[in-house]
């Protein structure tokens, strides 16, 4: 069997893969849809839009659903611990992404204008609102959690719902929007045509600058403004019982990683020049650079704070013992060596087939196009 | 002690919106299949009106799958909102079939449904039948997958618990995913998906038929369901049987509770087929019994005796007595990890652990459990049989109405006389509920006789939960209820619309609507 340590750590990689999988290809839906009321400005333009990600959204959105089966199955503490915790938040998100598969679906069935207004704002907010909350989730794991866990393992949140939307966790969810919607516009560069497409264009180049800004103005605030925490006594390749180490808040931990490693200032660094890119390429027309640009990013973006509280993944704030660190959430060697070989073997077959369906649907959407095709588009 | 309204509210929320699940679930299972069947008459005939019928039929799919992803979704974190200490005491075993669904069955129907709706121009005709084929095999495997799950829950092998984390560990993949449990689960809900999506075909092209609109659409759709209705209905019957079996062989007390059988009756039982169960004096009044039926179909033999339901609650309470020497042993092993001899003496009563558990409803400390704690928990081992009893006998009588409704249907039409036979047209149209009724009893069967238990003989439901307040999670099951059955409403009504609109929406000119030129009401 491969060594409980090197899984442990494959499995961090694996997970922060789901999640950079999700955000860069949920993030073109969600983008979309974030924009659908405001640039969609007829009945055609906003079927055009829709019909950009309608072979795709829901391909993208088993991103989501797969990290938070692989989160189960390889960090059970983190899965139990983070969505009974955070349980009114995720309800929200619940809530907003149980009217997207409706929404796309039933839209265009009646033509009537009331029937399918309604339904563009119900796949606005299923769109913009998860972006938003993961963000603020994010923001609040980099300050930490109040959560304990009694001598059976059983955890206890102890904070409330609004306690979560504290100024720096809501720079996060901007942070989160802002470079969905750019990834979105992006898209939209590239797939359309017209007005639609210039609109897309402006808010593009507004969208990646303000990504661009508010992610440094993140870092500087994670620099001065946010403790972090250290652990000690962690055996890497010991059993999985967050109890048994030693955790201490201190000031700038979360830099530590970057200045042991300098190399590494190179995740942030690129997030910043990728984001800066992709405005230019925007700016000059060039929209498959400007969607690479924005989904590298996205990209670092995501990793910035994984790597930045790297080993921690739940820190608590409460009760810093209780912390959870990838070292002492996992599963048993078994569990995670089974599903690393299947992971390896299905991860590369799916990037196949929905590069294959990327293909097949690929090309300009016009409004002609929409004419034709009334009854079997969305 | 955790508190009982939080485990009922927890319970209702996750009976609910799974059942809510359930509702979309056999219908995409069985049509996406019909849909091959469909598109493969299509590509060897050439013949358009098999074309027209994927699409048409396709469409409906597509409603209905809407609502199965947008249910499905909330199941898929539920176990780590609602189910915390679930998630962390089994995560290990329970987390891997969950994730490798999302791998292996999720990408595939969700990546290739988009083709199928959007790709019939800009793919060969045979390509699109292999995307059809993709989709319907994505759809049986995650229902394989989840079942997998589930199984495991009502019987949990391949595992072992460690007391340094304080969970279940898997032992033995293999055992987890090939147990007999997964196998006969996975046979019976998908053909009882597939008896779903033939029954829905078969009712509403009688319904056409009645209606004296696009027979030649209506005639050949009604056919392909009641040939394939036919052969599903057996395989259901049959791995019903199958699933029978293994409760009997495994869960007694399931057992007993479906047949209301109270006594251990002498081998070979006799089958209750009606009566009155009485809880209250354990008696079944007014009973009909067909003598040794029940002990041939659940032991398949003329002499193993079937424990009854008294038997039972005394054999558990000595388990459960046991059970508290488990908690006991478990405690001070933790404090002192490394001592042999206690671990030698947890390993000999550690089967008895999740016994002593159950007490854990009664009191913070088992040790000091008085007798009415373990005879009260003694009673708790054995679910509620009148449920039990009337929730099975449904679902076989459903099963054997559609198994007569599929046999005359496909005698009719393959003689060509079915549009005269207005009595079997009409029986299949109001049949329409019943394979509804059917599944969600079923369910109801299986997971509803696991009580006490969320992992059979291992993990009680009432510590199972997330540390959450009453307010919280009634205040979520509102919200689900509102939102789901809004949802609900919707997806009838254009279910409805749709349907009677006919393939005429498909706009191909060649249906009813069209051809007689009035508008279709839009
Ligand atoms: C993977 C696991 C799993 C799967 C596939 C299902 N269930 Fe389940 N079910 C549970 C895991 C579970 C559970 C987590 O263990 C529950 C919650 C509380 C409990 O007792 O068991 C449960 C409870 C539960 C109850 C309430 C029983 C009670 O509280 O008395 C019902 C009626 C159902 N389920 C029905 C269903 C339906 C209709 C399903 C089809 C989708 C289904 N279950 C699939
Ligand atoms: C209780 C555990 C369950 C969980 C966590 C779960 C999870 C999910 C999720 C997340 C989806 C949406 C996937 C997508 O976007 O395509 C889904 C859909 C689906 N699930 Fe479940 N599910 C459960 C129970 C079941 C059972 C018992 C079956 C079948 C026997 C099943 C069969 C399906 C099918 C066929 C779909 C496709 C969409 C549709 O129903 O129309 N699920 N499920
Ligand atoms: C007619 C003979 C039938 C028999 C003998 C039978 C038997 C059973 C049994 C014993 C179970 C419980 C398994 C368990 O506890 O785990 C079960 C569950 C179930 N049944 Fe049936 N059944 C029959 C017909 C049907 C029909 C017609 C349908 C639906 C169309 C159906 C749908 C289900 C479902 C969805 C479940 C829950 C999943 C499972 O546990 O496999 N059954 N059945």
């Amino acid at each position: 069997m491969i060594d409980y340590e090197i899984l442990k750590l494959i499995w961090w990689l694996f997970v922060g893969v789901l999640l950079v999988g999700f955000a860069v290809m949920d993030g073109q839906d969600m983008g979309v849809g974030s924009l659908l009321p405001f640039l969609g400005k007829n009945d055609t333009e906003r079927r055009v839009m829709i019909n950009t990600v309608a072979p795709h959204w829901d391909g993208n959105q088993v991103w989501l659903l797969t990290g938070g089966g692989a989160i189960f199955a390889a960090w059970p503490l983190v899965y139990a611990t983070a969505f009974s915790g955070l349980y009114w938040a995720l309800f929200i998100v619940l809530a907003a992404l149980i009217l997207r598969p409706v929404a796309f679906d039933y839209r265009s069935r009646v033509p009537v204008q009331k029937w399918r207004s309604s339904w563009d704002w119900a796949l606005f907010i299923g769109s913009a609102v998860p972006p938003i909350i993961f963000g603020v989730a994010f923001g609040n794991m980099l300050q930490g959690v109040p959560f304990h866990f009694d001598e059976t393992l059983r955890s206890t949140y102890t904070g409330s719902f609004w306690a979560l939307l504290n100024p720096f966790a809501l720079l996060c969810g901007l942070v989160s929007i802002a470079m969905t919607v750019f990834h979105g516009a992006n898209y939209l560069l590239l797939r359309t045509t017209g007005l639609l497409q210039a609109r897309a264009r402006q808010v593009g180049l507004v969208a990646g600058a303000v990504t661009a800004l508010l992610f440094i103005v993140g870092g500087i605030w994670v620099y001065f403004g946010i403790q972090g925490y250290v652990a000690t006594d962690i055996d890497p390749a010991g059993v999985a019982n967050p109890l048994l180490k030693n955790v201490q808040v201190s000031e700038g931990a979360w830099f530590t990683n970057f200045f042991a490693y300098p190399v590494l200032f190179a995740v942030p660094l690129l997030a910043i020049v990728a984001a800066v890119v992709g405005v230019l390429c925007e700016y000059v027309w060039r929209p498959l650079s400007a969607v690479l640009a924005s989904a590298v990013s996205i990209l670092c973006i995501v990793l910035t704070p994984l790597i930045a509280m790297f080993p921690f993944v739940l820190p608590s704030s409460s009760h810093p013992v209780s912390s959870l660190t990838m070292w002492d959430c996992t599963s048993s060697q078994l569990t995670l060596q089974v599903m690393f070989i299947v992971t390896l073997i299905f991860l590369p077959i799916v990037l196949v087939y929905t590069g294959w369906a990327y293909k097949v649907m690929s090309g300009k959407l016009t409004a002609q196009y929409i004419k034709e095709n009334d009854k079997s588009l969305y | 002690m955790i508190s009982t309204e939080l485990v009922d509210l927890s319970r209702w929320q996750f009976a609910l919106t799974s059942m809510y699940h359930f509702i979309f679930v056999p219908l995409t299972l069985g049509l996406s299949f019909m849909l091959v069947v469909m598109e493969a008459c299509y590509v060897v005939t050439g013949k358009e009106v098999y074309k027209d019928m994927t699409k048409f039929w396709g469409k409906l799919f597509g409603v209905n799958f809407a609502l199965g992803v947008a249910t499905g979704i909330t199941m898929e974190f539920q176990f780590g909102t609602n189910w915390a200490y679930y998630s962390h005491y089994v995560g290990d075993i329970f987390g891997a079939p969950l994730a490798i669904e999302g791998l292996m069955a999720f990408f595939l129907e969700s990546t290739f449904i988009g083709l199928f709706f959007f790709g019939w121009k800009r793919l060969k005709k045979s390509t699109h039948l292999i995307v059809t084929i993709f989709m319907a095999l994505g759809s049986n495997l995650s229902a394989l997958w989840i079942l997998i799950a589930n199984a495991w829950m009502q019987y949990p092998i391949g595992s072992e618990f460690n007391f340094e984390t304080m969970r279940m560990e898997m032992t033995n993949f293999f055992d987890v995913i090939l147990s007999p449990w997964a196998q006969a689960k996975f046979g019976h809900t998908i053909s009882a998906g597939y008896m779903t999506g033939a029954l829905f075909v078969l009712a509403i092209s009688a319904w056409y038929m009645l209606k004296g609109r696009d027979l030649e659409f209506a005639k050949r759709s009604f056919r392909v369901a009641a040939a394939f209705g036919l052969v599903v209905s057996v395989f259901t019957i049959h791995l019903g049987d199958e699933s029978g079996y293994l409760v009997a062989k495994d869960q007694p007390a399931k057992m007993a509770a479906m047949e209301a059988a109270w006594e251990t009756a002498p081998a070979p039982a006799p089958m209750t087929v009606f009566g009155f169960p009485d809880e209250e004096n354990q008696i079944t009044r007014a009973n009909v019994e067909i003598p040794w039926l029940f002990g041939i179909i659940a032991t398949r033999s003329l002499d193993t005796p079937i424990p009854g339901i008294k038997d039972l609650i005394e054999q558990n309470t000595k388990r459960i007595e046991n059970g508290i020497v488990a908690m006991q042993t478990l405690s001070s092993l933790r404090k002192d990890p490394t001592n042999t001899e206690l671990r030698n003496r947890f390993e000999q009563v550690k089967d008895d652990l999740g016994y002593g558990m159950l007490l854990r409803k009664y009191t913070d400390d088992p040790s000091r459990a008085t007798p009415e704690m373990i005879s009260q928990a003694a009673q708790d081992t054995i679910p509620g049989v009148n449920i039990m009893f009337w929730s099975f006998r449904a679902m076989v009588g459903c099963g054997i109405a559609l198994l007569l409704i599929f046999a005359f249907s496909l005698y009719y039409s393959a003689k060509d006389l079915i549009v005269s036979r207005r009595w079997l047209l009409k029986a299949s149209f109001f049949a329409l509920p019943l394979p509804w009724i059917a599944c969600e009893l079923g369910w109801m069967v299986a997971e509803y006789g696991r009580q006490p238990w969320s992992i059979y003989e291992i993990l009680p439901v009432h510590l199972s939960t997330s540390t959450l307040s009453v307010a919280s999670v009634t205040g979520s099951l509102i919200g689900f209820v509102l939102l789901y059955s809004a949802l609900l409403v919707v997806e009838m009504w254009l279910m409805v619309k749709l349907v009677k609109t006919g393939p005429s929406f498909l706009g191909t000119g060649r249906y009813f609507f069209e051809q007689n030129r009035m508008s279709d009401k839009e």
